[in-house]
């Protein structure tokens, strides 16, 4: 044998022995742990989001709440005695790299749960490995309606109202206030947008004119100018807050005054209004919706108290759209983790959610059931006035089918002490 | 037809963008023979100053004022610094490293900025003034026209009645001729991507406004338009920078409002294609025979 | 059929790259010999390393195996023969969508069979060659920056070609196919992962043999020939244009192999996994590897998903105040990796690979030099 040949077989024997020697560790500790994550003092849960890269202007906010709203239940004694460690992972809103960090969390840092993956592309492309792996995945970010499929993919549950349900509730507002008047819808080309603009059309039948975008174009203007050109007098937006800004400046200039009715995703004023600086005028009057406590609205106790966590653990951001986003899913997890009981597991924690009925910062209940795995049922209308985004009206409830755009009448829950739910 | 000419005026108004963007590409192309793939990073970096200055001064000219002096010592730093030392080992050595800028510049603008999107004033109105009901181009629009045309004709004058653009150009073409008769080579090349850098710096202070706003990012999409406005033209060329940015500019608009905004990157292939295949050094390339 | 060495022959990529091809003499199947033997011995190591992983550790050495099939062609286009493609993150996804819509279509129809993953990934090399066959016939018109120019645009159309149609590549969620279950016969509690890293294995061993054999050959020799100098070479009888061709098309098929691997390692494609960013990291990755050497495409496919690992490294190990690991996350990563390619192309222009050898180079003088002191 070439002595060469001889050096890399025994560096080879030396670096398998390494490797099993390794790996023996590794399967003794595994025994050990019946409930991957859970451990007497701590749970561990792991998320994906989009930390860098062009998503993450704004939504990199939300896991930070969230980490935040954990350290808060920590420092009043966690859950069942146990801390909630928090595992955030950069994706950069890349399906490739989601399907790397999702395998990382599951596989290698073994989490007790997935909570709130951000993204519809991103988040779609797990689906069949966490089936197969049996992670409960809570409350994906994304109003898509993929993840409300119990049969298919039973450990997966959405949390904000889907694109549908939202489309269903501003188009019967439109109906109502615009009778006969010339409505269109400017989406986003994915699911977003198609599914709102399924809603809408569900309520108003087929729109007068209909137009999208896509994120790897800013040029929005022929679109705006083609509703301009259709004579559109309200406008439908589903977009993201990015395009929101990008398509009413562009309508502005082009002196196209119509009624924007735009979907929570990409109508959190304060993101909006960093964004327009000097322009924000244009805000103006645009009607949108939300599910959750107002930001600007300090006199709602959740926004109280979620405030007080955010100056403690969370100050270098601002609080908006998206801090509160991250606090009130943060706060359903508590609420689905105490109903897991004392000894949590995969399937208890998956059963709790099943079970429902968590009342919490929310306006309207979840739809979440036996064979429901979608979040709020529905949504409040808001509008913007002297540099406010203020609520108005009723809040509506509906589901992503044929169900009737029905008033919601129960009022709104105050938060326990300290914003830490009980039971 | 209203429609027709309203996507031209929006794609000239884009395209303007995308020409002034062009030019320093072309810039650096001509004095280093080399693409500088970090041109977009270096200008975002070059725009925040720039916006940091307006916010604190009030005024927009003297951001712009900054921006420039910014690029061009950004430019020359990252001559001086690093291209000089990475030389011709290989090709693509100093693409590599200016793809590295690229990251580092926006992964240092991300954790001192931070990720989100920062609003960018505009020295001019950006509502369309009105020609027969169409909604034409804005006075913001007219600035980025003609700060674009105006760049061109500095440019064409410096290179070709100044003694250093002279210098420059004799610098690019023929280096060791050059030093033979007294040219400083190296320092040719430090004023030649201090100059692309500041021009740079004015287009990413004209693009911002017209995009989401300022973020790490925001030169991202305009780099690769404007790589091809630049390739379309002709690299060698300033008058190709601009006539190409304004080509690509008008056939994204044409192509985004009759056929949809999915479809813009076939478009952009297919005009590199038509364009290439006819003239491979594109449309202002000077022609250069070469057979065996 | 025999040939004399002076007469100017086209150089058939394809005979080099089949090992039975007629070599024409002894030393040329001694370099296949060679070739064989050490990637038995290199792929017997992995095996044995496998073998000993957990399931996490499996996926990252499949995935680069994966980027190794990519990254070996690609440098073979870039470093051998002189031609700058910005697009192969494009011809990747070729490969990718391929094999997903193959398997999907037989799933449909409910055909099962063993057949059906190399199959499937055979016909990814095949519709990815053909691809690469076409860019290549544009390409060999164009020469540096204009060629860059045309190929950064092919990595752009991935979104584009998949959002228009839709009703064949499901838009911006892309596809998804039966996952690679081990066989039967492996027992039943064998992990699924180190299945796949097998199935990377092998593709990136074919790969690097059919590679290291075509690159000794004489169309090797054609591909250096034509990228030194076109003239010279033309004057040599090389086809140039041709030659430049087929560069494209073995490279393409490597990338689609790779991008079909990729695809099957999660079961799932889409468009967004294939952005511009991937094609501009490959260049990356063979560069700082070093350009031209396989060796070198060994380091860039390691350093490739170094890169995907990277952010979870950083921000575990530091205990930072909030305000400031928030500011860092996933920035500090891409920050260190920008820094490391600046580093490594001012130490070692030629690449890692040739850094090494230096390196040794140098260690074995001092070694030698030692008896004398």
């Amino acid at each position: 044998m070439r002595p060469t040949t001889r050096r890399v077989l025994a560096a080879a024997a030396g670096l398998a022995l390494l490797a099993a020697s390794t790996a023996c560790a590794d399967d003794a500790k595994q025994a050990a742990e019946n409930v991957p994550g859970v451990t007497d003092g701590e749970v561990v849960i792991g998320t994906h989001q989009p930390l860098t890269g062009p998503a993450a202007p704004g939504y990199s906010k939300i896991s930070a709440a969230t980490k935040a709203y954990f350290e808060h239940v920590n420092s009043k004694g966690g859950v069942h005695g146990r801390k909630i460690v928090y595992k955030v992972m950069d994706d950069g809103y890349n399906p490739a790299n989601t399907e790397n960090v999702v395998r990382k969390l599951v596989l290698d840092d073994k989490v007790f749960a997935l909570l709130g993956g951000l993204g519809t592309p991103t988040h779609t492309n797990v689906l069949e490995f966490v089936k197969t792996q049996k992670v409960p995945d809570l409350f994906v970010s994304s109003g898509s309606r993929n993840w409300n499929q119990p049969d298919k993919y039973p450990t997966t549950f959405g949390w904000q109202p889907d694109y549908t349900v939202e489309g269903k509730i501003l188009a019967s507002w439109v109906k109502r206030e615009f009778p006969g008047a010339k409505v269109c819808h400017f989406g986003q080309n994915d699911d977003f947008g198609r599914d709102s603009l399924a809603g809408v059309e569900k309520i108003l039948g087929p729109v007068a004119a209909k137009q999208t975008y896509t994120t790897t174009n800013q040029q929005v203007g022929p679109a705006i100018g083609a509703l301009r050109a259709a004579g559109c007098q309200v406008v439908i937006s589903a977009s993201i807050p990015g395009f929101t800004a990008l398509a009413m400046g562009q309508a502005a200039g082009q002196g196209f005054k119509a009624q924007w009715v735009v979907s929570n995703v990409g109508a959190d004023y304060t993101t909006l209004s960093a964004q327009l600086g000097d322009k924000k005028v244009i805000l103006e009057g645009m009607v949108a919706d939300n599910y959750l406590p107002m930001v600007g609205d300090t006199t709602n106790p959740w926004i109280q108290e979620f405030t007080k966590i955010h100056q403690k653990y969370n100050a270098g951001n601002p609080v908006d759209g998206n801090a509160i986003y991250g606090y009130s899913m943060a706060y359903t997890f508590v609420q689905a983790l105490l109903a897991a009981g004392p000894e949590p597991t995969r399937e208890k924690l998956v059963a709790a959610v099943r079970k429902g009925g968590f009342r919490g910062p929310g306006l309207t209940p979840f739809r979440y059931a036996e064979n429901v795995h979608a979040g709020y049922s529905g949504v409040r209308l808001s509008r913007v006035t002297g540099g406010a985004q203020t609520y108005f009206g009723p809040t509506y409830t509906t589901d992503d089918g044929d169900a009737p755009v029905t008033e919601f009448t129960e009022p709104p829950t105050t938060p326990p002490a300290d914003a830490v739910p009980t039971a | 037809m209203e429609r027709f000419w309203f996507l031209t005026f929006d794609g000239l108004a884009a395209g303007a963008v995308y020409a002034a963007f062009a030019l320093a590409l072309v810039l650096i192309w001509r004095a280093a023979r080399v693409v500088n793939f970090a041109q977009g990073a270096m200008a975002v970096a070059t725009a925040y100053v720039g916006y940091a200055v307006a916010g604190a001064t009030g005024s927009y000219w003297l951001g712009l004022a900054a921006a420039v002096l910014s690029g061009l010592a950004l430019g020359a730093l990252v001559e001086r610094v690093l291209m000089r030392f990475v030389g011709t080992a290989g090709p693509l050595n100093q693409v590599i490293v200016a793809l590295g800028l690229v990251l580092l510049i926006q992964a240092v603008l991300g954790m001192v900025f931070g990720n989100g999107y920062r609003p960018a004033a505009t020295p001019f109105d950006t509502d369309a003034l009105t020609v027969g009901g169409v909604a034409a181009l804005s006075p913001y629009d007219l600035w980025v026209l003609g700060a674009a045309l105006a760049v061109v004709v500095l440019l064409a004058l410096l290179f070709t009645r100044t003694p250093v653009g002279l210098r420059m150009r004799a610098a690019a073409f023929a280096p060791e001729v050059s030093r033979l008769l007294g040219v400083s080579v190296g320092r040719m090349l430090t004023l030649g991507w201090a100059l692309a850098a500041g021009v740079g710096a004015l287009a990413g202070m004209l693009v911002v406004p017209t995009g989401l706003g300022l973020h790490p990012h925001a030169m991202d999409l305009v780099f690769v338009v404007a790589f091809t406005a630049a390739v379309v033209g002709g690299l060698d060329s300033p008058v190709g920078a601009v006539v190409g940015g304004l080509l690509v500019g008008l056939i994204l608009s044409y192509v985004t409002g009759y056929l949809g905004p999915d479809t813009t990157p076939l478009a952009v292939l297919v005009l590199l294609l038509a364009v290439l295949l006819v003239r491979p050094g594109g449309l202002f390339s000077a022609a250069r025979a070469r057979h065996v | 059929m025999t040939t004399t060495r002076t007469e100017p022959v086209p150089p058939s990529a394809l005979r080099r790259l089949l090992p039975g091809a007629p070599a024409g003499g002894g030393p040329r199947s001694a370099t296949l010999l060679r070739h064989l033997a050490v990637a038995v011995l290199a792929g017997t190591l992995v095996v044995l390393l496998t073998n000993q992983l957990p399931p996490y550790q499996n996926l990252q050495v499949a995935r680069v195996c994966a980027f190794l099939c990519v990254t070996a062609g690609y440098t073979v286009l870039v470093g051998l023969n002189g031609q700058l493609s910005l697009g192969h993150g494009a011809l990747m996804a070729t490969g990718a969508y391929t094999v997903a819509l193959v398997q999907q279509g037989l799933d449909d129809r409910a055909v099962r069979g063993w057949w059906i993953l190399p199959g499937s990934l055979l016909a990814a090399v095949a519709v990815t060659a053909l691809g690469g066959l076409v860019v290549g016939l544009a390409a060999a018109r164009l020469r540096g920056p204009y060629l860059a120019g045309v190929t950064l645009a092919v990595a752009t159309l991935v979104p584009a070609v998949t959002t228009i149609f839709t009703g064949v590549f499901n838009g911006e969620q892309g596809l998804r196919f039966p996952a690679q279950n081990p066989p039967a016969a492996l027992g039943a509690y064998f992990q699924p992962e180190r299945w796949l890293a097998w199935i990377a294995l092998a593709a990136a061993l074919l790969t690097i043999v059919l590679l290291a054999n075509l690159v000794r050959s004489r169309f090797g020799r054609s591909l250096r020939a034509v990228r030194d100098d076109e003239v010279a070479a033309r004057l040599a009888g090389i086809p140039v244009a041709r030659t430049q061709v087929l560069a494209f098309v073995v490279s393409a098929a490597c990338a689609g192999l790779g991008g079909g691997v990729y695809a099957v390692l999660t079961a799932t494609v889409a468009p967004g996994k294939f952005p511009l960013d991937l094609s501009l990291f490959l260049l990356m990755a063979i560069v700082i590897g070093g350009l031209g050497s396989l060796a070198g495409a060994v380091w860039g496919a390691l350093l490739l998903v170094a890169l995907q690992d990277l952010p979870g490294l950083l921000t575990d190990r530091l205990d930072l105040p909030a305000a400031l690991a928030q500011r860092l996350e996933g920035n500090l990563a891409l920050a260190v990796f920008g820094l490391i390619l600046i580093v490594v192309m001012l130490a070692a222009p030629g690449g890692l690979q040739a850094g090494v050898r230096a390196l040794a180079t140098r260690l074995r003088a001092t070694v030698r030099r030692a008896p004398d002191r």
